[in-house]
């Protein structure tokens, strides 16, 4: 197995983990964590294509620059999310999102 | 007196994932773990990509090491649009504070003196380093991104230590800092269409000259925002300055 298809299929794994956890727990932080860690895995792969096509020992830049602008997109989209859950709890108590409709 | 750990959890904890909950995530995981697998054993081994293109057009990209060239002249569409989601943040962030004012932060408490000791010590190290990465960016790895990150933990560590950091800026100076990246940005990326070329197409051989000012600004622009990402999700502590008078209805601050 070349090193390329170990690291893709750790980034896979670290998708289905994200994917997981941001499906099945309902408190706010842990979906957070869990996108931050799905967000995480489509990086690993691409870095590991962008040294797969390396040239002369020079890794593929496109790849790099994507992955720059993902983690400033990820960390930005954290802080609005982290203020939307401290905005949540700040008005109703709550660490988790509930259904209107189940609680009439 | 001894109770059920279930009745005597308070209403801000979380109920744990039920377990039609559980059983459907693993479902959607397996089948998304299927898909994947297979699409990613099926991509090639062999090299392909851009990498050859990239370092043949280096010489009229203005700085010489490819991922900045990449970024800021190849791809500087996906920059300039990912500085806006940055400001879009910021923006964000502020507008779920309760007050309409943009000086609207929570006044930090005072630390202890290690820490205050090591804030001293570390925040003009850390403005150096990003100064440095900045320049460093046109021809090793370094730049903007990495520049302002360095920016926004000093900013950071001000705040937790206590000191005033982006909450002494003035309105119209926070206002400024956080606009300067995108505004620079549109300024440089839409000259071009003036002077008759495209958009984002720097006049041959002055990229180099463009992209440093364009740099600087979005430096300052992400670490005023990572700051303020930090002090938006802070919880709510009782204001230094009461620009009016305390409300009965306000909430108990955290």
């Amino acid at each position: 197995m070349t090193p390329f298809q170990i690291y893709s299929l750790a980034s896979v794994a670290l998708v289905c983990l994200g994917l997981y956890g941001l499906v099945a727990f309902p408190h706010l932080l842990r979906k957070l964590l869990a996108l931050n860690i799905l967000a995480g895995g489509v990086f690993l792969l691409l870095v590991s294509v962008a040294h797969r096509n390396a040239v002369d020992g020079v890794p593929d830049p496109v790849p790099h620059a994507m992955v720059l602008t993902g983690i400033v997109v990820a960390v930005s989209t954290t802080g609005f999310a982290l203020a939307l859950a401290r905005r949540i709890h700040r008005e109703r108590g709550l660490t988790h999102l509930v259904d209107e409709e189940a609680a009439e | 007196m001894d109770r059920p750990a279930a009745t005597s959890a308070r209403q801000t904890d979380s109920p744990g994932p039920s377990a039609t909950a559980r059983v459907l995530a693993a479902v959607l995981t397996l089948a998304v773990a299927a898909i994947l697998v297979g699409a990613v054993l099926d991509l090639p081994d062999r090299p392909a990509g851009l990498t050859s293109q990239v370092l043949n057009h280096l010489g009229e990209s203005g700085v010489t090491q490819p991922v900045t060239a990449v970024l800021l002249n190849f791809r500087g569409y996906d920059t300039w649009l990912e500085v806006a989601v940055v400001l879009l943040a910021a923006l964000a962030v502020l507008a779920l504070q309760r007050s309409d004012d943009l000086v609207c932060l929570p006044a930090p408490s005072l630390a202890e003196p290690v820490l205050a000791w090591l804030v001293r010590l570390l925040v003009p190290v850390l403005v150096l380093a990003a100064g440095y990465l900045l320049w460093l960016g046109t021809h090793a790895p370094g730049g903007a991104f990495q520049a302002g990150a360095l920016l926004g933990a000093a900013g950071v560590l001000l705040l937790i230590a206590g000191r005033r950091s982006i909450d002494a800026l003035g309105g119209w100076r926070l206002r400024l800092l956080l606009l300067a990246g995108f505004a620079l940005f549109l300024l440089v990326a839409t000259g071009p269409l003036l002077a008759g070329l495209n958009l984002l197409e720097y006049p041959s051989g002055w990229a180099g000259t463009l992209i440093v000012p364009v740099e600087l600004a979005v430096m300052l622009s992400i670490g005023a925002t990572l700051a303020l990402l930090f002090a938006g999700a802070h919880p709510s502590r009782p204001r230094v300055e009461e620009r009016e008078p305390p409300s009965g209805g306000r909430p108990e601050s955290a």
